[in-house]
């Protein structure tokens, strides 16, 4: 279109641009601390093309096929682009040139209908906006309204120069007037039809031209906003960690050294490329517990800010100096406020449903650390929990002789070489009054399926899960080297816990520190002893059972279909389900060691379940973990509700389904 | 100038069982704590230190293993630690533990001026609530008991306004510096020692001042300085009460007879 040097000096510089801008950015990232992310690259590689290109997680909701339609039609249009880009700077480069016409004609007919499609997918994205915005995002954003048009205005640009070059061409489909298949630009072409052959020409002069600046102020414009996803979100997908983030990293305590984040450099490299992926799409905030109950903590925000933060420090930390914006602070943009640190479950929804797997939740755990360990800040209520876990071993401060008062009237064997299993009863099993019940369903269904166990009485120590999740590492790595150091000594190897928290800790974050132990929880232990027929379960109906998916048992274990399977087994019957279960399942509101704070900002998290759980008018609300348990029997006092409706432990279920004397055949 | 916070190192008595049999108390395996009300006075100290920018020095008199209490003490911030610890100390009563600790502060003070001694308001082992008060005496400095509130140092005027917990009420009292003051648990929360602080503290060296170095008339310490001699320690034979009505049941009927008896026995004024 006439000036090809004058477009190549434009392209030169906004390249130019591009690149020193993207430099400038990425660079920031390699002040993040080093992680392995490159390990199994085919197993990378298949990742990437499933999460990114095939694009599995964007399209499990509405909205999100039509960011997948949006995705493709970008990767045709980048082929469009790019042949735009090398015609423009000599005609006899590009496509149309060089490849005969019955192989350009249906390409450039291809961007011609994707061009359309493209402007229909924009269309809707923008009515979405505007008609149904979202509850959790600021849908509305300049940001995403400037984008969107700079897409819309660019197809449109699209069209008119082709319009305009295809319009002479219109009815002369001989040798020399060759007119491409391209529907939609040859319909507009028809309305120029009869204009002065000069006018057509400044058209397509002038069409080419706002192509051609659109697409490289686009270009220009995509590193400064949220749609730096475009160039991150892919490679993310690639980075992606291969197992579950159920633990955190280990820390090493010696002088001098650091502990937890508290300045934006101390994040992984992976961390901060996670905050340029963000698409802030805000699913992660529609799942919170904390968000949706009101509380200062939106994930979304948390990697914002690191960003934000990234961008305002890097250059200063790169060259030495101090940065100028707190990571850590009373709440700005860029700076993250302590009770929004606080509020974290650590139930892990924000990782389920992120689209390009950005990992929240450890990030949030790692600014705890800091709090914790380098300036002992943390809420009041914390210190007592510290100084009970220290001091004896358990959140409660309870003396440690107490922990067989719960067996006093069964047989309880001390764990030998002549037991198999170590049941690691937990804290809440051994001390709590009502989960103590549970303990006792757990022993019963245990002596009824022939299991040898045993326990480690007074000896045995809480495994620490809540002083991890609250920051408090340095505590934690004592308390499981105690605990290793006894496992080891007692020859414990085969352990079977009440609670999801001990199951994981003692099964994730346990092997960090060199031991392999084989832990089950009891929920999966209860299956397999049913599925075998070593377990005699008479199916006892007990009315409509729901259950709820504790966040350590699912979504960071990933074991949703044992706890399914056995209330079938032992009630008959498949549980009822709540409208968020599974992988969506929305956390009571104990974990991440809230269950050791107040919740004083916004509504209760254990409420909003408790309401969600009655809406499927159970009889019972089945649950497989003592801080649920506790959580749900409160919450229902808190509601009123009708005194009918109990919480049971899974195996209280199972238990009151065992044939009478079940446990003396297996001994006999 | 200093403030000296007096520590001990106690068995954390919660975990304390007593022998069915010799009705002694079963010691083995339980763990040492510092004396929760010390952990105040430590912290007090502390912020005294925040407040007026004195020094802290934390004492306790002990067996060698007290050096554990001492480097928590360090961990939370004291600038440094003296741990008072020879045979000839052992098996003191309160008279002759202030004797030792009276000593150990004449000693610091001859290095650097003492402002204020802080001390718990009593153990949880020996609970006698005499230390303090022993000390004060010994040093002719102020006693000041039952503190609550630190709220004031006039430090050119050497006089220190303080808030007394009493039954039901509050005293506020002022006094002449140097003064002793013992502390109830809510005069603070005390803090939580940082990583960097504890590892700083695990490595260490902990004084020790032995009587060689202390040089006390031998007869006015341990043994030989307690005229309190500890005869016995057992559980009291407790009977078990009478159960009053059906409070699962019939928790209305069972509160109304409770009432009823506490008031025929004159323990509940109307
Ligand atoms: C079960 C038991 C019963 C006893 N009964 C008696 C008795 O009836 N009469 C008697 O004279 N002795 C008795 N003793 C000995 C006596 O308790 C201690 O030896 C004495 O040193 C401290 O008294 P206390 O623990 O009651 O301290 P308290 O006077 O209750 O302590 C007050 C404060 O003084 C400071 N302090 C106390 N001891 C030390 C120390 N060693 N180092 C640093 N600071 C300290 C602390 O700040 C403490 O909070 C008993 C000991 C035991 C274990
Ligand atoms: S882990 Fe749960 S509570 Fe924490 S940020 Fe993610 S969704 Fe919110
Ligand atoms: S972190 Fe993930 S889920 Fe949250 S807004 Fe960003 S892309 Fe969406």
């Amino acid at each position: 279109m006439g000036y090809p040097q004058i477009f190549a000096a434009v392209l030169a510089v906004s390249v130019v641009l591009f690149i020193v801008s993207c430099i400038r950015r990425f660079r920031l990232v390699a002040l993040g601390k080093p992680e392995d992310r490159l390990s199994h690259v085919w197993t990378r590689v298949g990742n990437m093309l499933l999460f990114a290109f095939g694009q599995k997680r964007v399209v499990a909701r509405p909205f999100g096929l039509n960011h997948f339609v949006i995705f493709w039609c970008f990767l045709v249009l980048a082929v469009a682009n790019a042949d735009f880009v090398i015609a423009g700077l000599n005609t006899q480069w590009g496509i149309a040139a060089w490849l005969p016409t019955s192989i350009s004609g249906p390409i450039f007919g291809l961007f011609d209908l994707v061009s359309l499609l493209t402007l229909v997918v924009i269309g809707i994205a923008i009515a979405r906006r505007l008609f149904f915005p979202p509850d959790y995002i600021e849908a509305r954003s300049k940001d995403a309204f400037v984008i969107l048009t700079m897409i819309a205005l660019l197809m449109v640009a699209f069209f008119g120069s082709h319009a305009a070059e295809n319009a002479p061409h219109l009815g002369f489909q001989t040798g020399f007037n060759y007119l491409p298949p391209m529907p939609v630009s040859n319909a507009i072409a028809h309305l120029l039809v009869g204009l002065p052959e000069a006018t057509i020409h400044v058209l397509a002069t002038g069409f080419w031209w706002a192509h051609a600046i659109i697409l490289l102020a686009f270009l220009n414009y995509l590193p400064f906003s949220k749609h730096m996803h475009i160039l991150a979100a892919i490679p993310n997908c690639f980075f992606k960690r291969l197992g579950r983030a159920n633990t955190l990293p280990t820390e090493t305590f010696e002088v001098g050294a650091e502990y937890g984040v508290g300045r934006v450099d101390r994040f992984t490299w992976k961390d901060l490329f996670d905050s340029y992926s963000c698409t802030e799409c805000g699913r992660c905030t529609d799942v919170c517990p904390a968000f949706r109950t009101g509380k200062p903590l939106n994930p979304r925000e948390v990697v914002h800010d690191i960003k934000v933060n990234l961008l305002a420090n890097g250059e200063r930390i790169a060259a030495g100096q101090q940065p100028g914006l707190a990571l850590i602070g009373p709440h700005a943009e860029g700076t993250i406020a302590e009770d929004t640190i606080w509020s974290c479950t650590s139930c892990g929804a924000c990782m389920e449903v992120c689209p390009v797997f950005i990992e929240q939740m450890p990030k949030i755990l790692q600014l705890r650390r800091t709090l914790v360990e380098e300036e002992a800040r943390f809420p009041e209520e914390v210190i007592t929990f510290f100084e009970n876990m220290e001091q004896r071993g358990n959140p409660w401060g309870i003396a440690p002789s107490e922990r067989t008062k719960w067996c006093a009237h069964i047989e309880a064997k001390p764990f030998s070489d002549e037991t198999e299993y170590l049941f690691f009863v937990g804290c809440a099993g051994a001390f709590d009054a009502r989960n103590k019940q549970v303990s006792l369903a757990v022993a019963a269904i245990l002596d009824a399926a022939g299991i040898s166990w045993g326990i480690l009485g007074k000896d045995e120590m809480c495994c620490g899960d809540s002083l991890r999740r609250l920051g408090n590492e340095y505590a934690f790595d004592r308390m499981v080297r105690h605990n290793i150091e006894l496992f080891r000594r007692r020859g414990v190897v085969k352990i079977i816990t009440q609670c999801p928290h001990c199951f994981s800790t003692l099964k994730n974050d346990y092997r960090q520190f060199g031991i392999e132990l084989d832990v089950i929880h009891h929920t999966e232990l209860i299956q397999r002893l049913i599925a075998e027929g070593r377990l005699p379960v008479n199916a006892a109906a007990i009315g409509r059972v729901v259950f709820h998916d504790s966040c350590y048992l699912g979504r960071h274990n990933g074991i949703y279909d044992a706890p399914r399977a056995v209330i079938r087994a032992a009630t008959g019957q498949a549980p009822a389900e709540m409208a968020r279960h599974r992988e969506n399942s929305f956390c009571c509101g104990a974990g991440g060691g809230r269950m050791w704070m107040e919740e004083h900002l916004g509504t209760r998290i254990n409420i909003a379940r408790v309401h969600e759980a009655l809406e499927t008018r159970p009889d019972t609300i089945c649950v497989s973990c003592p801080y649920c348990l506790t959580m749900f029997e409160d919450g229902l006092k808190d509601v009123d509700a009708d005194p009918r409706v109990g919480v049971k432990d899974i195996a209280e279920v199972v238990a009151a389904a065992l044939p009478a004397q079940a446990g003396e055949e297996a001994k006999a | 100038m200093l403030v000296v916070a007096c520590i001990k190192q106690v068995p954390d008595t919660t975990q304390v069982s007593i022998d069915p049999v010799t009705n002694t108390l079963i010691r083995e395996g339980v763990p040492f704590i510092m004396n929760p009300y010390d952990t105040h006075a430590l912290e007090e100290a502390l912020r005294l230190k925040d407040r007026y920018g004195f020094r802290v020095a934390a004492i306790s008199m002990g067996p060698p293993n007290a050096e554990v209490t001492l480097r928590k003490a360090l961990a939370a911030g004291a600038d440094e630690v003296v741990l008072l610890s020879d045979r000839a100390f052992g098996g003191a009563d309160t008279l002759a533990t202030s004797q030792v600790l009276s000593a150990a502060i004449t000693r610091l003070n001859e290095r650097e001026e003492v402002a204020v001694v802080l001390c718990g308001k009593q153990t949880i082992d020996g609970d006698t609530a005499q230390v303090g008060p022993g000390i004060a005496t010994r040093l002719g400095y102020t006693q000041l008991t039952l503190v609550d509130q630190i709220q004031h140092l006039d430090l050119a005027a050497r006089r220190v306004r303080v808030r007394r917990k009493l039954e039901g009420r509050h005293e506020i009292v002022e006094a002449p510096m140097p003064a002793v003051l013992t502390v109830v648990r809510e005069i603070n929360r005390p803090r939580y020692p940082t990583v960097p602080m504890r590892l700083a503290a695990e490595q260490a060296e902990i004084p020790v001042w032995s009587n060689a170095v202390m040089t006390i008339a031998p007869e006015t310490i341990g043994l030989k300085g307690s005229p309190t001699k500890v005869n016995r320690i057992f559980s009291p034979e407790r009977d078990k009460g009478e159960i009053l009505g059906d409070g699962a049941h019939d928790p209305d009927g069972a509160a109304e007879l409770l009432i009823a008896r506490l008031m025929s026995k004159d323990l509940l004024p109307l």
